[in-house]
């Protein structure tokens, strides 16, 4: 197969391999100078004696500064990102990344904050985190908030942990967990890794949760049922009332998986829905860079009967006492005697909480409801444009509803008649200069195919993406060998995973 | 239109008329009426960016960083030089905004970044396996007690208390999860006393050095584990291990750690992450992302995300772990970070924290007031007691512009009066000399004033 098919190139560096950092190293090299011992020298022996040291350095690389800056600049090249391009990928929404956060995050005042600092000298730090807080309870619809989780899978763990203790409390010991067949993996990993067994629900055939199968599967000793709303098909859960009142009426909790929270800001609220923790991705809805695989930050929201449990400590505020001259302050509040514990070190992610904050202050109520509306209007629009050019055809939509945010698209037709599957439209979709949609998954959907557009992009971008995929699916029909082979002008070609995984080679020799 | 959106009123007219409905009300009919909500948010208005900024700085104002006072608070997190380097990579696009390389022909970048930091993790922990991080030190001490649990399926584990307060509380949280307890080894002079193991035992867990700075002998403890088939799981700060025996030298199984020394910011707690690296044993239960080298179809070499049927979308309820988002920008702050010390320079750089924090000890050792906690080898951190109430002896001292460290009371009532006082290569032999001299007086000052209270 030629390795000049059509499509645009979009990586500059070269496709020659690259060297490793540590490939690169030769003796005597450095890009570090030391400052200077400015204390009287002790001979090594005396402070540390030799049984404790090591006897060879560890092998770092030895690399002049210019060396590692061109090594890490030319890797960087070999990065599809954000900022460079369109990048649909459902369930993860990719929204842009404001500049402005990058330079608030990095003011010392908050970066070189000592986590230990006394709280009376963290008052902005705290002060930030509270309002951080009051804003994520309003958007949820529940009261009290923890920041502490690290990201979605961490507050899910958490969620489940705070059940745990709810019903502990009240003295009962249940052990099943409900998960829908459409959830994130997470979920029964959470389940599984909190101490509870999975028990999964099916899906009725307008993609929402099957009643039928809840009820029968709910009994006293489910513990909760974890939920995602709008779901992974991208679909708003019609009876989510129902589905309330089944799982409240056997005593559960009933949880939110955040991951889809961008399609209802300021619209609904899962509290009123019913829900009794929720958690947020920061590095979802709330623009946290995704970094190539985090940091994020994974905060949830609890009713009244769960706060007892939150994690310790809390940031809270408190009026100022005596005299009465003085202001309200925050502080950190240990004295938890119900509190699951920690999940983490310190306070968690502040750095994230700053440019999350920094982004609920820039748009306000009525810009956080617009970017709702809008990544749902982008979503449908998106399925309406590939509609018209006869991609559902071969990529039939999974449930055809009106969608909220994301949407599925199942590549069935298009491996029986084209001869493609969905991993090739994916991967020809990336000489075309465009991430793919999040690929199989959900599970439940045959050669799934989930798309988020989000908000951030324009009805120019949406409408070039349609036509490039029915272009491929075009060229699919001619010869399906070129999306089979594909890609082509990324600067490594398709990669044997399988040999990856049978025989790992995991660090350099 | 808000700042970050684009669709003008000409556009939602054509996007609508695609679509076929009237209004984008129209897109939400499937919510049930009674679950919108038919007032705006209570939140403030959207504010300019100048007003964001101005806000934020504001805020950032009223808070105490190491660059507004001298600070000797470690315990967990330490106040390093952070080179221009590392900020200048990871502020690149490329590096901050793609997702979690799923499509690794256009995410060689990040992986082969990955792959660099599990080698050199690897290198500095002596273990063969590092996975691409956990998101931060007490997290990866939990996660590490659940490969222990998976592995061996025993009911308990002992953690030393020289293992961080925050490491022993999430463990505790977690392992609550999975029916298990968490018992305690005493210290001895400052050194985990080697416990009674049991064959209940699923893990023991040490941290190097430890949370009262000392550096700990791991060989007997692992020895001893190990005979009843016990694991045994080390918290590191990875700096110090340019100079100490590793971990994987000592025996041990799974080597985890907080990474924030290598080249992250404090950010008031994070994010920084977790580094996890095991024995190639335990390969197959270790949490979290792994890169691995293969080749492409043009036999080119190339880095993609490996053994994934141990993760949570693929292998779901029987993942290893949970973990998805980690903290990949973090890993890349440190493999930039150890690139940039070197070989060399990394052991210069901890060989200069070994003799002023070997100067800091002896100088405060030496002020009236101020006695040994413990007679360990320390490397950068160190625990001493004072004959004054120590909160009020750091409120003095804070007022000369010196944060002398972190009250030991708060964790360890045993040690009602230690302060621990950390070191970095920021910290010089003036303002070690400064703290000893304000340290001195605050508590002298302290001791009159309590003896003047008396009589």
């Amino acid at each position: 197969m030629s390795a000049t098919r059509p499509g645009a190139r979009w990586f500059t560096a070269a496709a020659d391999d690259e060297l490793t950092i540590f490939e690169r190293s030769r003796e005597g090299r450095r890009a570090f100078v030391a400052p200077e011992l400015d204390v009287p020298r002790r001979p090594l022996d005396e402070l540390l004696p030799g049984e404790l040291r090591r006897a060879e350095s560890p092998r770092l690389p030895e690399v002049s500064e210019p060396e590692i800056n061109r090594h890490y600049n030319r890797l960087s090249k070999r990065n599809f990102d954000l900022d460079t391009g369109f990048y649909p990928l459902g369930s993860c929404t990719m929204k842009h990344n404001p500049k402005l956060h990058e330079r608030v995050a990095a003011l010392p005042g908050h970066a070189k904050l000592h986590p230990l600092q006394d709280p009376a000298r963290a008052q902005g730090a705290l002060e930030l985190m509270w309002q951080l807080q009051q804003a994520l309870a309003e958007i949820a619809g529940l009261p009290h908030v923890s920041l502490q989780p690290s990201a979605g899978s961490h507050g899910e763990l958490a969620g489940v942990l705070l059940t745990r203790a709810y019903h502990e409390d009240r003295g009962e010991h249940r052990t099943k967990v409900l998960t829908p067949d459409t959830a994130h993996g997470t979920n029964p990993a959470t389940v599984t890794m909190a101490g509870y067994e999975v028990v999964k629900v099916g899906t009725d055939e307008r993609g929402n949760v099957d009643l039928d199968d809840l009820r029968a599967k709910a009994d006293d000793d489910v513990a909760c049922l974890m939920l995602t709303n709008p779901s992974t098909l991208g679909l708003f859960e019609t009876g989510i009332d129902e589905v309330a009142r089944i799982v409240h009426g056997i005593g559960a909790t009933l949880y939110y998986d955040g991951a889809n929270l961008n399609a209802i800001m300021g619209i609904c609220r899962p509290g009123d829905m019913g829900f009794d923790i929720v958690h947020f991705n920061l590095h979802k809805s709330f623009t946290q860079p995704h970094g190539g695989g985090g940091p994020g930050a994974g905060p949830i929201a609890v009713s009244d009967r769960i706060e007892p449990f939150l994690p310790r400590p809390q940031v809270v505020r408190r009026e100022a006492s005596g005299n009465g001259a003085g202001e309200a302050y925050y502080d950190l509040d240990h004295e938890r005697p119900k509190s699951i514990g920690r999940l983490r070190g310190f306070q968690g992610n502040y750095g994230v909480f700053v440019r999350s904050y920094a982004y609920i202050r820039s748009l306000g109520a009525a810009g956080l409801k617009e970017v709702s509306e809008v990544a749902v209007l982008n979503a449908n629009y998106l399925l309406a444009r590939l509609r018209a050019e006869g991609v559902l055809d071969q990529l039939p939509v999974a449930y055809d509803r009106l969608c909220m945010h994301e949407f599925v698209l199942s590549g069935s037709p298009m491996k029986r008649d084209l001869k493609i599957k969905t991993l090739d439209l994916a991967k020809r979709l990336l000489d075309h200069g465009v991430h793919p949609p999040t690929v199989y998954f959900p599970l439940i959907v045959d050669e799934a195919l989930l798309v988020e557009p989000t908000e951030t992009e324009t009805k120019e971008t949406l409408d070039g993406f349609a036509e490039v995929v029915a272009e491929i699916l075009r060229e699919a029909r001619e010869d399906p060998e070129i999306a089979r082979g594909a890609p082509y002008t990324t600067p490594v070609r398709r990669l044997d995973e399988a040999a990856a995984a049978r025989n790992p080679v995991l660090r350099q020799p | 239109m808000t700042q970050y959106t684009s669709a003008t009123d000409a556009d939602r007219a054509q996007m609508l008329d695609a679509i076929g409905v009237e209004s984008i009300e129209d897109l939400f009919a499937e919510i049930p009426e009674r679950l919108r909500l038919r007032r705006p948010l209570a939140l403030d208005q959207g504010l300019a960016e100048q007003e964001v900024y101005e806000e934020l700085r504001e805020l950032a104002a009223r808070n105490v960083s190491t660059e507004d006072e001298i600070s000797f608070l470690g315990a967990g997190m330490y106040d390093h030089y952070i080179p221009a380097l590392v900020d200048s990579i990871i502020l690149r696009s490329e590096f901050l905004t793609p997702y979690t390389p799923y499509q690794p022909e256009i995410s060689q970048g990040g992986l082969q970044a990955m792959f660099e930091y599990q080698t050199a993790i690897s290198e500095l922990t002596g273990l063969p396996v590092s996975n691409a991080s956990v998101y931060e030190g007490p997290s990866a001490v939990a996660a590490a007690g659940y490969v222990a649990k998976l592995a061996n399926g025993r009911t308990r584990f002992i953690a030393s208390r020289g293992v961080h307060p925050h490491s022993r509380e999430t463990l505790r949280t977690l392992a609550h999860g999975w029916g298990m307890a968490v018992d305690e080894a005493p210290l001895s002079d400052g050194a985990t006393e080697l416990p009674e193991i049991g064959e209940d035992v699923s893990a023991v867990i040490v941290q190097q050095p430890n949370f009262l700075g000392a550096v700990e002998r791991l060989e007997p403890i692992v020895e001893a584990a190990h005979r009843t088939g016990a694991l045994v799981i080390c918290a590191c700060d990875p700096l110090p291990l340019a100079l100490l025996k590793s971990p994987g030298e000592c025996g041990v199984d799974i080597a985890v750690g907080e990474g924030q020394t290598l080249g992250n910011r404090l950010d008031f707690g994070g994010p920084s992450f977790g580094l996890f690296a095991v024995t190639d044993a335990l390969m197959r239960r270790i949490p979290g992302r792994i890169a691995g080298e293969t080749r492409d179809a043009d036999g080119r070499r190339g880095f993609v995300l490996t053994l994934q049927t141990r993760e949570q979308h693929i292998r779901r309820e029987r993942a290893t772990s949970n973990i998805c988002t980690a903290q990949a920008l973090n890993a890349l702050a440190g493999i930039v970070y150890l690139s940039w010390l070197g070989r060399r320079g990394i052991v210069e750089l901890v060989e200069l924290m070994l003799q002023r924090t070997g100067y800091a000890r002896d100088r405060l050792q030496a002020i009236d007031g101020v006695v040994p906690l413990h007679g360990q080898p320390v490397v950068r951190e160190f625990a001493v007691a004072l004959e004054a109430p120590v909160e009020a002896v750091i409120r003095r001292c804070r007022e000369q512009g010196i944060n002398p460290g972190y009250p030991l009371g708060r964790d360890y009532p045993e040690f009602e009066n230690g302060l621990l006082v950390a070191l970095t290569e920021r910290r010089t032999r003036d303002q070690i000399d400064r703290l000893a001299e304000v340290l001195a007086s605050a508590i002298a000052s302290e001791r009159s004033e309590l003896a003047g209270a008396r009589t």
